[in-house]
Protein backbone atom coordinates (compact mmCIF):
# COMPACT_ATOMS: atom_id res chain seq x y z
CA UNK A 1 0.00 0.00 0.00
CA UNK A 2 2.64 2.35 0.85
CA UNK A 3 4.35 1.57 -2.05
CA UNK A 4 1.37 2.34 -4.03
CA UNK A 5 1.17 5.70 -2.25
CA UNK A 6 4.80 6.55 -2.83
CA UNK A 7 4.61 5.87 -6.98
CA UNK A 8 1.36 7.84 -7.43
CA UNK A 9 2.83 10.81 -5.25
CA UNK A 10 5.91 10.58 -7.65
CA UNK A 11 3.85 10.24 -10.86
CA UNK A 12 2.04 13.28 -9.49
CA UNK A 13 4.95 14.69 -9.10
CA UNK A 14 6.39 13.74 -13.15
CA UNK A 15 3.01 15.27 -14.30
CA UNK A 16 3.63 18.43 -12.39
CA UNK A 17 7.40 18.76 -13.28
CA UNK A 18 6.21 17.73 -17.33
CA UNK A 19 3.45 21.19 -17.06
CA UNK A 20 5.90 23.49 -19.34
CA UNK A 21 5.21 21.10 -22.10
CA UNK A 22 1.23 20.82 -21.87
CA UNK A 23 1.13 23.30 -24.64
CA UNK A 24 2.60 21.19 -26.86
CA UNK A 25 -0.43 18.31 -26.12
CA UNK A 26 -3.22 20.70 -26.14
CA UNK A 27 -5.13 18.84 -28.77
CA UNK A 28 -5.08 15.68 -25.96
CA UNK A 29 -6.16 18.35 -23.15
CA UNK A 30 -9.04 19.73 -25.10
CA UNK A 31 -9.79 16.10 -26.17
CA UNK A 32 -10.15 14.58 -22.56
CA UNK A 33 -11.75 17.78 -21.85
CA UNK A 34 -14.84 17.26 -24.40
CA UNK A 35 -14.72 13.39 -23.21
CA UNK A 36 -15.33 14.67 -19.46
CA UNK A 37 -18.18 17.40 -19.91
CA UNK A 38 -19.41 15.29 -22.47
CA UNK A 39 -19.71 12.47 -20.55
CA UNK A 40 -21.07 14.00 -17.32
CA UNK A 41 -22.58 17.11 -17.70
CA UNK A 42 -26.33 15.70 -18.25
CA UNK A 43 -25.59 13.03 -15.29
CA UNK A 44 -24.13 16.36 -12.78
CA UNK A 45 -27.12 18.19 -13.63
CA UNK A 46 -29.96 15.74 -12.96
CA UNK A 47 -27.74 14.67 -9.89
CA UNK A 48 -27.30 17.92 -8.73
CA UNK A 49 -30.81 19.42 -9.23
CA UNK A 50 -32.49 16.02 -6.80
CA UNK A 51 -29.45 16.68 -4.51
CA UNK A 52 -30.41 20.36 -3.80
CA UNK A 53 -34.51 19.39 -3.98
CA UNK A 54 -34.18 16.50 -1.63
CA UNK A 55 -32.06 18.62 0.61
CA UNK A 56 -34.73 21.51 0.77
CA UNK A 57 -37.29 18.67 1.39
CA UNK A 58 -35.69 17.25 4.08
CA UNK A 59 -34.57 20.13 6.36
CA UNK A 60 -37.18 22.72 5.21
CA UNK A 61 -40.50 21.25 7.24
CA UNK A 62 -38.30 20.92 9.91
CA UNK A 63 -37.32 24.76 9.72
CA UNK A 64 -40.40 25.96 8.87
CA UNK A 65 -41.99 24.76 11.59
CA UNK A 66 -39.53 26.37 14.55
CA UNK A 67 -40.00 29.74 12.77
CA UNK A 68 -36.26 29.47 11.07
CA UNK A 69 -37.53 29.80 7.43
CA UNK A 70 -34.80 32.04 6.50
CA UNK A 71 -32.31 29.56 6.87
CA UNK A 72 -33.37 27.04 4.56
CA UNK A 73 -31.85 28.71 1.29
CA UNK A 74 -28.63 29.12 3.94
CA UNK A 75 -28.60 25.35 5.04
CA UNK A 76 -29.06 24.49 1.17
CA UNK A 77 -26.78 26.85 0.05
CA UNK A 78 -23.96 26.30 2.22
CA UNK A 79 -24.52 22.36 1.98
CA UNK A 80 -24.20 22.23 -1.49
CA UNK A 81 -21.49 24.60 -1.73
CA UNK A 82 -19.04 23.51 0.94
CA UNK A 83 -19.19 19.65 0.94
CA UNK A 84 -22.16 18.11 -1.19
CA UNK A 85 -21.72 19.14 -4.78
CA UNK A 86 -17.28 18.72 -4.44
CA UNK A 87 -17.74 15.47 -2.92
CA UNK A 88 -20.70 14.12 -4.73
CA UNK A 89 -19.48 14.87 -8.09
CA UNK A 90 -15.97 13.72 -7.70
CA UNK A 91 -17.47 10.60 -7.05
CA UNK A 92 -19.18 10.82 -9.92
CA UNK A 93 -16.45 11.48 -11.83
CA UNK A 94 -14.46 8.71 -9.96
CA UNK A 95 -16.71 6.00 -11.41
CA UNK A 96 -17.50 7.54 -15.10
CA UNK A 97 -14.08 9.06 -15.83
CA UNK A 98 -11.62 7.66 -13.40
CA UNK A 99 -12.48 4.26 -14.62
CA UNK A 100 -12.13 4.53 -17.74
CA UNK A 101 -8.73 6.79 -17.88
CA UNK A 102 -7.28 3.73 -15.67
CA UNK A 103 -8.99 1.20 -18.33
CA UNK A 104 -7.64 2.75 -21.75
CA UNK A 105 -4.22 3.65 -20.26
CA UNK A 106 -4.62 -0.39 -19.01
CA UNK A 107 -5.42 -1.83 -21.96
CA UNK A 108 -2.21 0.22 -23.75
CA UNK A 109 -0.13 -1.40 -21.17
CA UNK A 110 -1.35 -4.64 -21.51
CA UNK A 111 -1.45 -4.40 -25.37
CA UNK A 112 2.47 -2.94 -25.31
CA UNK A 113 0.91 0.50 -26.76
CA UNK A 114 3.13 1.78 -23.51
CA UNK A 115 6.16 -0.08 -24.15
CA UNK A 116 5.87 0.96 -28.03
CA UNK A 117 5.70 4.51 -27.10
CA UNK A 118 8.92 3.85 -24.91
CA UNK A 119 10.58 2.53 -27.82
CA UNK A 120 10.22 6.11 -29.41
CA UNK A 121 11.49 7.82 -26.73
CA UNK A 122 8.27 9.29 -25.83
CA UNK A 123 6.88 9.47 -22.19
CA UNK A 124 3.86 8.12 -21.26
CA UNK A 125 3.26 10.54 -17.92
CA UNK A 126 3.96 13.16 -20.76
CA UNK A 127 1.91 11.81 -23.60
CA UNK A 128 -1.09 10.18 -21.51
CA UNK A 129 -0.93 10.96 -17.95
CA UNK A 130 -0.09 14.81 -17.64
CA UNK A 131 -2.83 15.49 -20.46
CA UNK A 132 -5.63 13.82 -18.17
CA UNK A 133 -4.46 15.38 -15.43
CA UNK A 134 -4.76 18.93 -16.63
CA UNK A 135 -8.23 18.14 -18.40
CA UNK A 136 -9.82 16.73 -15.10
CA UNK A 137 -8.11 19.89 -12.63
CA UNK A 138 -9.85 21.93 -14.68
CA UNK A 139 -13.24 20.10 -15.97
CA UNK A 140 -14.06 18.90 -12.09
CA UNK A 141 -14.29 22.41 -10.65
CA UNK A 142 -16.39 23.85 -13.43
CA UNK A 143 -18.73 20.84 -13.07
CA UNK A 144 -19.23 21.31 -9.19
CA UNK A 145 -19.64 25.57 -9.97
CA UNK A 146 -22.30 23.99 -12.09
CA UNK A 147 -23.41 21.73 -9.87
CA UNK A 148 -23.89 23.97 -6.53
CA UNK A 149 -26.29 26.18 -8.96
CA UNK A 150 -28.48 23.76 -10.57
CA UNK A 151 -28.28 22.34 -6.75
CA UNK A 152 -29.38 25.60 -5.65
CA UNK A 153 -32.51 25.48 -8.44
CA UNK A 154 -33.18 22.04 -7.54
CA UNK A 155 -33.21 23.15 -3.68
CA UNK A 156 -35.83 26.41 -4.63
CA UNK A 157 -38.01 24.42 -7.00
CA UNK A 158 -38.27 21.95 -4.18
CA UNK A 159 -39.18 25.06 -1.83
CA UNK A 160 -41.50 26.64 -3.44
CA UNK A 161 -43.59 23.65 -4.62
CA UNK A 162 -43.93 21.84 -1.40
CA UNK A 163 -46.60 22.95 0.80
CA UNK A 164 -45.20 22.60 3.96
CA UNK A 165 -41.93 24.93 3.37
CA UNK A 166 -43.60 27.19 0.80
CA UNK A 167 -40.88 29.24 0.36
CA UNK A 168 -41.56 31.82 -3.05
CA UNK A 169 -38.81 31.29 -5.77
CA UNK A 170 -37.90 34.90 -5.72
CA UNK A 171 -37.05 34.71 -1.76
CA UNK A 172 -35.46 31.83 -1.47
CA UNK A 173 -32.62 33.49 -3.89
CA UNK A 174 -32.10 36.36 -2.25
CA UNK A 175 -32.12 35.01 1.57
CA UNK A 176 -29.29 32.54 -0.42
CA UNK A 177 -27.76 35.51 -1.46
CA UNK A 178 -27.48 36.89 1.91
CA UNK A 179 -26.23 34.10 3.85
CA UNK A 180 -23.91 32.94 1.30
CA UNK A 181 -20.91 34.02 0.28
CA UNK A 182 -18.76 33.95 -2.43
CA UNK A 183 -15.92 32.19 -0.52
CA UNK A 184 -18.29 29.45 0.63
CA UNK A 185 -18.45 28.32 -3.10
CA UNK A 186 -14.53 28.79 -3.39
CA UNK A 187 -14.23 26.50 -0.57
CA UNK A 188 -16.02 23.75 -2.61
CA UNK A 189 -14.21 24.53 -5.79
CA UNK A 190 -10.57 24.21 -4.64
CA UNK A 191 -11.50 20.54 -2.73
CA UNK A 192 -13.07 19.98 -6.21
CA UNK A 193 -9.66 20.70 -8.07
CA UNK A 194 -7.51 18.65 -5.05
CA UNK A 195 -10.39 15.68 -5.75
CA UNK A 196 -9.84 15.91 -9.48
CA UNK A 197 -5.70 15.56 -9.11
CA UNK A 198 -6.44 12.51 -6.97
CA UNK A 199 -8.51 11.25 -9.48
CA UNK A 200 -6.79 11.77 -11.92
CA UNK A 201 -3.73 10.35 -10.69
CA UNK A 202 -4.78 7.26 -9.13
CA UNK A 203 -6.76 6.48 -11.94
CA UNK A 204 -3.44 6.68 -14.56
CA UNK A 205 -1.43 5.11 -12.24
CA UNK A 206 -3.17 2.45 -11.38
CA UNK A 207 -3.59 1.96 -15.78
CA UNK A 208 0.34 2.08 -15.52
CA UNK A 209 0.89 -0.82 -13.21
CA UNK A 210 -1.92 -2.99 -14.85
CA UNK A 211 -0.30 -6.34 -15.05
CA UNK A 212 -2.13 -9.56 -17.04
CA UNK A 213 -5.16 -9.28 -19.53
CA UNK A 214 -8.60 -8.33 -19.49
CA UNK A 215 -8.75 -9.67 -15.98
CA UNK A 216 -5.84 -6.82 -14.74
CA UNK A 217 -7.28 -4.21 -16.53
CA UNK A 218 -10.94 -4.99 -14.68
CA UNK A 219 -9.04 -4.97 -11.17
CA UNK A 220 -6.75 -2.05 -11.93
CA UNK A 221 -10.04 -0.28 -12.76
CA UNK A 222 -11.84 -1.30 -9.74
CA UNK A 223 -9.08 -0.01 -7.88
CA UNK A 224 -8.84 3.09 -9.13
CA UNK A 225 -12.06 4.34 -8.42
CA UNK A 226 -12.05 2.00 -4.82
CA UNK A 227 -9.14 3.97 -3.73
CA UNK A 228 -10.09 7.03 -5.52
CA UNK A 229 -13.43 7.40 -3.62
CA UNK A 230 -11.41 6.34 -0.08
CA UNK A 231 -8.65 8.93 -0.81
CA UNK A 232 -11.49 11.81 -0.93
CA UNK A 233 -13.19 11.22 1.77
CA UNK A 234 -9.87 11.26 3.80
CA UNK A 235 -8.64 14.45 1.94
CA UNK A 236 -12.05 15.75 2.00
CA UNK A 237 -11.59 15.83 5.82
CA UNK A 238 -8.52 17.02 6.01
CA UNK A 239 -8.91 20.05 3.24
CA UNK A 240 -12.67 20.75 5.53
CA UNK A 241 -9.88 21.21 8.54
CA UNK A 242 -7.10 22.98 7.12
CA UNK A 243 -10.00 25.32 5.63
CA UNK A 244 -11.75 25.66 8.45
CA UNK A 245 -9.25 26.87 10.70
CA UNK B 1 16.77 6.03 -27.30
CA UNK B 2 16.74 7.85 -30.19
CA UNK B 3 18.23 10.74 -31.53
CA UNK B 4 16.57 13.87 -32.81
CA UNK B 5 18.79 14.30 -35.60
CA UNK B 6 17.28 12.75 -38.58
CA UNK B 7 20.35 10.82 -40.89
CA UNK B 8 20.98 7.68 -43.22
CA UNK B 9 20.82 5.01 -41.34
CA UNK B 10 23.95 2.97 -41.21
CA UNK B 11 23.95 -0.33 -38.87
CA UNK B 12 25.39 -0.30 -35.15
CA UNK B 13 26.86 -3.83 -34.30
CA UNK B 14 25.41 -5.06 -30.70
CA UNK B 15 27.04 -7.26 -28.03
CA UNK B 16 25.68 -9.07 -25.58
CA UNK B 17 27.51 -10.19 -22.54
CA UNK B 18 26.42 -12.18 -19.85
CA UNK B 19 23.45 -11.61 -19.54
CA UNK B 20 21.16 -12.42 -16.91
CA UNK B 21 17.27 -12.29 -15.95
CA UNK B 22 15.10 -14.00 -13.33
CA UNK B 23 11.11 -13.67 -13.07
CA UNK B 24 9.77 -14.58 -10.03
CA UNK B 25 12.79 -16.59 -9.01
CA UNK B 26 12.81 -18.16 -11.86
CA UNK B 27 15.79 -18.03 -14.32
CA UNK B 28 14.54 -16.92 -18.28
CA UNK B 29 18.11 -15.69 -19.44
CA UNK B 30 20.77 -17.58 -18.12
CA UNK B 31 24.07 -16.05 -19.65
CA UNK B 32 23.44 -15.17 -22.64
CA UNK B 33 26.55 -14.44 -25.06
CA UNK B 34 26.45 -12.85 -29.01
CA UNK B 35 27.30 -10.43 -31.21
CA UNK B 36 25.30 -9.05 -34.22
CA UNK B 37 27.36 -7.59 -36.53
CA UNK B 38 26.38 -3.89 -38.21
CA UNK B 39 24.19 -4.15 -41.34
CA UNK B 40 23.46 -8.00 -40.71
CA UNK B 41 20.67 -9.83 -40.48
CA UNK B 42 21.08 -12.06 -37.28
CA UNK B 43 17.99 -14.46 -36.53
CA UNK B 44 17.59 -15.36 -32.77
CA UNK B 45 15.67 -18.67 -32.96
CA UNK B 46 14.10 -21.08 -30.42
CA UNK B 47 11.21 -22.58 -28.92
CA UNK B 48 7.80 -20.80 -27.11
CA UNK B 49 9.00 -19.85 -23.91
CA UNK B 50 12.68 -20.16 -24.07
CA UNK B 51 13.99 -16.17 -23.56
CA UNK B 52 13.69 -14.63 -27.01
CA UNK B 53 11.25 -11.53 -26.72
CA UNK B 54 13.06 -10.91 -23.25
CA UNK B 55 16.23 -11.00 -24.89
CA UNK B 56 15.07 -8.96 -27.04
CA UNK B 57 13.07 -6.19 -24.53
CA UNK B 58 16.89 -5.70 -22.79
CA UNK B 59 18.31 -4.59 -25.98
CA UNK B 60 16.36 -2.31 -26.50
CA UNK B 61 16.18 -1.14 -22.75
CA UNK B 62 12.37 -2.31 -21.67
CA UNK B 63 14.06 -4.57 -19.65
CA UNK B 64 16.77 -4.66 -16.86
CA UNK B 65 19.10 -7.40 -16.52
CA UNK B 66 20.03 -9.18 -13.43
CA UNK B 67 23.52 -9.18 -14.54
CA UNK B 68 25.72 -8.75 -17.65
CA UNK B 69 25.90 -5.88 -20.11
CA UNK B 70 24.59 -4.72 -23.88
CA UNK B 71 26.59 -2.38 -25.53
CA UNK B 72 25.95 -0.84 -28.89
CA UNK B 73 28.71 -0.26 -30.92
CA UNK B 74 30.89 -1.46 -27.86
CA UNK B 75 28.77 1.15 -25.66
CA UNK B 76 26.98 0.15 -22.75
CA UNK B 77 23.53 0.60 -23.36
CA UNK B 78 22.74 1.68 -19.45
CA UNK B 79 25.81 4.43 -19.86
CA UNK B 80 24.64 7.72 -19.85
CA UNK B 81 23.10 9.14 -23.52
CA UNK B 82 23.89 6.05 -25.17
CA UNK B 83 20.41 5.33 -25.82
CA UNK B 84 19.77 8.84 -27.21
CA UNK B 85 23.27 8.46 -29.39
CA UNK B 86 22.00 5.34 -31.34
CA UNK B 87 18.13 5.21 -33.29
CA UNK B 88 16.90 1.95 -32.61
CA UNK B 89 12.86 0.30 -33.28
CA UNK B 90 11.03 -2.59 -31.94
CA UNK B 91 8.69 -3.71 -34.18
CA UNK B 92 6.46 -5.96 -31.86
CA UNK B 93 4.95 -9.68 -32.44
CA UNK B 94 1.26 -7.58 -32.18
CA UNK B 95 2.34 -4.25 -34.46
CA UNK B 96 1.42 -2.34 -31.03
CA UNK B 97 0.11 0.38 -32.67
CA UNK B 98 -2.29 3.02 -31.05
CA UNK B 99 -5.73 2.34 -31.42
CA UNK B 100 -6.85 5.53 -30.68
CA UNK B 101 -4.96 7.23 -33.47
CA UNK B 102 -5.30 6.50 -37.24
CA UNK B 103 -2.60 4.60 -39.26
CA UNK B 104 -0.89 7.73 -40.79
CA UNK B 105 -0.98 9.39 -36.76
CA UNK B 106 0.91 6.01 -35.78
CA UNK B 107 3.54 6.30 -38.34
CA UNK B 108 4.30 9.92 -37.91
CA UNK B 109 4.13 9.96 -34.22
CA UNK B 110 7.87 10.16 -33.39
CA UNK B 111 8.30 13.08 -35.60
CA UNK B 112 5.29 14.75 -34.11
CA UNK B 113 6.25 14.33 -31.30
CA UNK B 114 9.19 14.85 -30.91
CA UNK B 115 8.56 18.45 -32.98
CA UNK B 116 10.88 17.19 -35.83
CA UNK B 117 8.68 18.62 -38.77
CA UNK B 118 6.12 20.24 -39.92
CA UNK B 119 2.96 18.55 -40.55
CA UNK B 120 2.75 18.83 -44.25
CA UNK B 121 6.30 16.87 -43.87
CA UNK B 122 5.26 14.19 -41.72
CA UNK B 123 2.21 13.40 -44.01
CA UNK B 124 4.89 13.25 -46.78
CA UNK B 125 6.84 11.37 -44.96
CA UNK B 126 4.43 9.42 -43.48
CA UNK B 127 3.04 8.34 -46.99
CA UNK B 128 6.65 7.55 -48.31
CA UNK B 129 7.48 5.27 -45.31
CA UNK B 130 3.78 3.27 -46.09
CA UNK B 131 3.86 3.59 -49.73
CA UNK B 132 7.66 1.13 -49.12
CA UNK B 133 5.91 -1.15 -47.08
CA UNK B 134 2.80 -1.32 -49.65
CA UNK B 135 0.12 0.33 -47.90
CA UNK B 136 0.15 4.02 -49.71
CA UNK B 137 -3.32 5.53 -48.90
CA UNK B 138 -4.12 3.70 -45.84
CA UNK B 139 -3.32 7.04 -43.87
CA UNK B 140 -7.16 7.55 -42.39
CA UNK B 141 -7.81 3.85 -41.61
CA UNK B 142 -8.22 2.88 -37.63
CA UNK B 143 -5.56 0.57 -36.83
CA UNK B 144 -8.69 -1.89 -35.94
CA UNK B 145 -9.39 -1.37 -39.45
CA UNK B 146 -6.23 -3.61 -40.75
CA UNK B 147 -5.42 -7.38 -40.81
CA UNK B 148 -2.54 -9.14 -39.17
CA UNK B 149 -0.06 -8.84 -41.76
CA UNK B 150 -1.19 -4.94 -42.87
CA UNK B 151 -0.58 -3.95 -38.72
CA UNK B 152 2.72 -5.52 -38.78
CA UNK B 153 3.50 -3.28 -42.06
CA UNK B 154 2.42 -0.80 -40.76
CA UNK B 155 4.50 -1.16 -37.14
CA UNK B 156 7.63 -1.66 -40.04
CA UNK B 157 6.76 2.05 -41.58
CA UNK B 158 6.47 3.61 -37.98
CA UNK B 159 9.76 2.17 -37.12
CA UNK B 160 11.12 3.54 -40.67
CA UNK B 161 10.55 6.86 -39.83
CA UNK B 162 13.19 6.83 -36.85
CA UNK B 163 15.71 5.88 -39.74
CA UNK B 164 17.11 3.35 -37.41
CA UNK B 165 20.42 1.91 -37.20
CA UNK B 166 18.88 -1.00 -35.81
CA UNK B 167 15.87 -2.59 -36.05
CA UNK B 168 14.36 -5.40 -33.51
CA UNK B 169 11.54 -7.71 -35.22
CA UNK B 170 9.46 -9.88 -32.37
CA UNK B 171 7.71 -12.77 -34.18
CA UNK B 172 7.06 -10.90 -37.33
CA UNK B 173 5.79 -13.83 -38.89
CA UNK B 174 3.41 -15.17 -35.91
CA UNK B 175 -0.45 -15.26 -36.55
CA UNK B 176 0.10 -14.71 -40.51
CA UNK B 177 -0.68 -17.07 -43.17
CA UNK B 178 2.27 -18.62 -45.37
CA UNK B 179 2.01 -15.61 -48.16
CA UNK B 180 2.05 -12.94 -45.55
CA UNK B 181 4.88 -14.10 -44.13
CA UNK B 182 6.93 -14.12 -47.18
CA UNK B 183 6.04 -10.71 -47.98
CA UNK B 184 7.14 -9.58 -44.05
CA UNK B 185 10.23 -11.79 -44.94
CA UNK B 186 10.84 -9.34 -47.94
CA UNK B 187 10.62 -6.00 -46.44
CA UNK B 188 13.09 -6.98 -43.60
CA UNK B 189 15.51 -8.24 -46.50
CA UNK B 190 14.70 -4.98 -48.81
CA UNK B 191 15.22 -2.83 -45.76
CA UNK B 192 18.41 -4.08 -45.07
CA UNK B 193 19.72 -4.10 -47.96
CA UNK B 194 18.70 -0.62 -48.64
CA UNK B 195 19.60 1.20 -45.59
CA UNK B 196 21.98 -1.08 -44.17
CA UNK B 197 19.75 -1.52 -40.90
CA UNK B 198 21.09 -3.98 -38.58
CA UNK B 199 17.81 -6.14 -38.13
CA UNK B 200 17.66 -8.88 -35.28
CA UNK B 201 14.82 -10.47 -35.80
CA UNK B 202 13.66 -13.31 -33.14
CA UNK B 203 11.35 -16.06 -34.49
CA UNK B 204 10.47 -19.48 -34.13
CA UNK B 205 9.51 -19.36 -38.08
CA UNK B 206 12.20 -21.79 -39.80
CA UNK B 207 11.80 -20.87 -42.69
CA UNK B 208 11.99 -17.33 -42.26
CA UNK B 209 15.02 -17.91 -40.64
CA UNK B 210 16.92 -19.76 -42.83
CA UNK B 211 15.29 -17.45 -45.72
CA UNK B 212 16.55 -14.12 -44.46
CA UNK B 213 19.01 -14.54 -42.20
CA UNK B 214 22.76 -13.86 -43.11
CA UNK B 215 23.31 -15.63 -39.20
CA UNK B 216 21.28 -17.17 -36.60
CA UNK B 217 21.82 -18.27 -32.68
CA UNK B 218 19.59 -20.59 -31.15
CA UNK B 219 18.57 -20.30 -28.04
CA UNK B 220 17.12 -22.69 -25.74
CA UNK B 221 16.02 -22.85 -22.18
CA UNK B 222 17.78 -19.29 -21.50
CA UNK B 223 21.13 -20.60 -23.07
CA UNK B 224 22.28 -19.71 -26.58
CA UNK B 225 23.06 -23.91 -27.82
CA UNK B 226 24.56 -22.52 -31.48
CA UNK B 227 25.53 -19.75 -33.69
CA UNK B 228 26.41 -19.40 -37.17
CA UNK B 229 25.29 -19.13 -40.45
CA UNK B 230 22.10 -21.22 -41.85
CA UNK B 231 23.99 -23.67 -43.58
CA UNK B 232 26.16 -24.16 -40.38
CA UNK B 233 22.86 -24.37 -37.93
CA UNK B 234 20.81 -26.93 -40.48
CA UNK B 235 24.28 -29.19 -40.03
CA UNK B 236 24.71 -28.99 -36.43
CA UNK B 237 23.83 -32.36 -34.44
CA UNK B 238 22.85 -30.96 -31.20
CA UNK B 239 19.68 -32.94 -30.36
CA UNK B 240 17.62 -29.88 -29.20
CA UNK B 241 18.43 -28.26 -32.70
CA UNK B 242 17.17 -31.13 -34.51
CA UNK B 243 14.85 -32.04 -32.83
CA UNK B 244 13.36 -28.26 -33.77
CA UNK B 245 14.45 -28.40 -37.25
CA UNK B 246 12.73 -31.65 -38.16
CA UNK B 247 9.49 -31.11 -35.93
CA UNK B 248 6.56 -32.05 -38.46
CA UNK B 249 3.04 -33.83 -38.24
CA UNK B 250 4.14 -36.97 -38.73
CA UNK B 251 2.06 -38.61 -35.57
CA UNK B 252 3.10 -42.07 -36.56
Amino acid sequence: MFQNIGEMFLLFLRSVKALPLAWRQRKKVFEQLFEIGNASLLMVCVLSFFLGGVLALQTGPMLVERGLTNYVSGLVGNSLARELAPIMMSILIAGRIGSSMAAEIGSMRVYQEIDALRTMNIDPVHYLVMPRVIAIGIALPMLVTFSILVGWLGGAVVAAATAQIDIPFRSFFSTLHELVEVGDVAHGVFKSFCFALIIGTVSCHQGLVTRGGPRGIGRSVTKAVVNSIVLIVIFDYVLTRVLLD
Amino acid sequence: MNNATQQNSKGVSVQVRGLRRSFGGQEVLKGIDLEVRPGEIFVLMGPSGSGKSVLLKHVIGLETPDAGEILINGESILADGVMDKHRMALVFQSGALLNSLTVGENVGLYLSEHNLNTPEEIARIVSEKLEVVGLKGTEDKSPGDLSGGMKKRVAIARALVIEPQLILYDEPTSELDPVSAVVIGREIRDLNRRIGVTSLVVSHDRDLAFGIAHRIAVINEGNIIAIGAPDEIKRSHHPVIQNFLNADFNLE
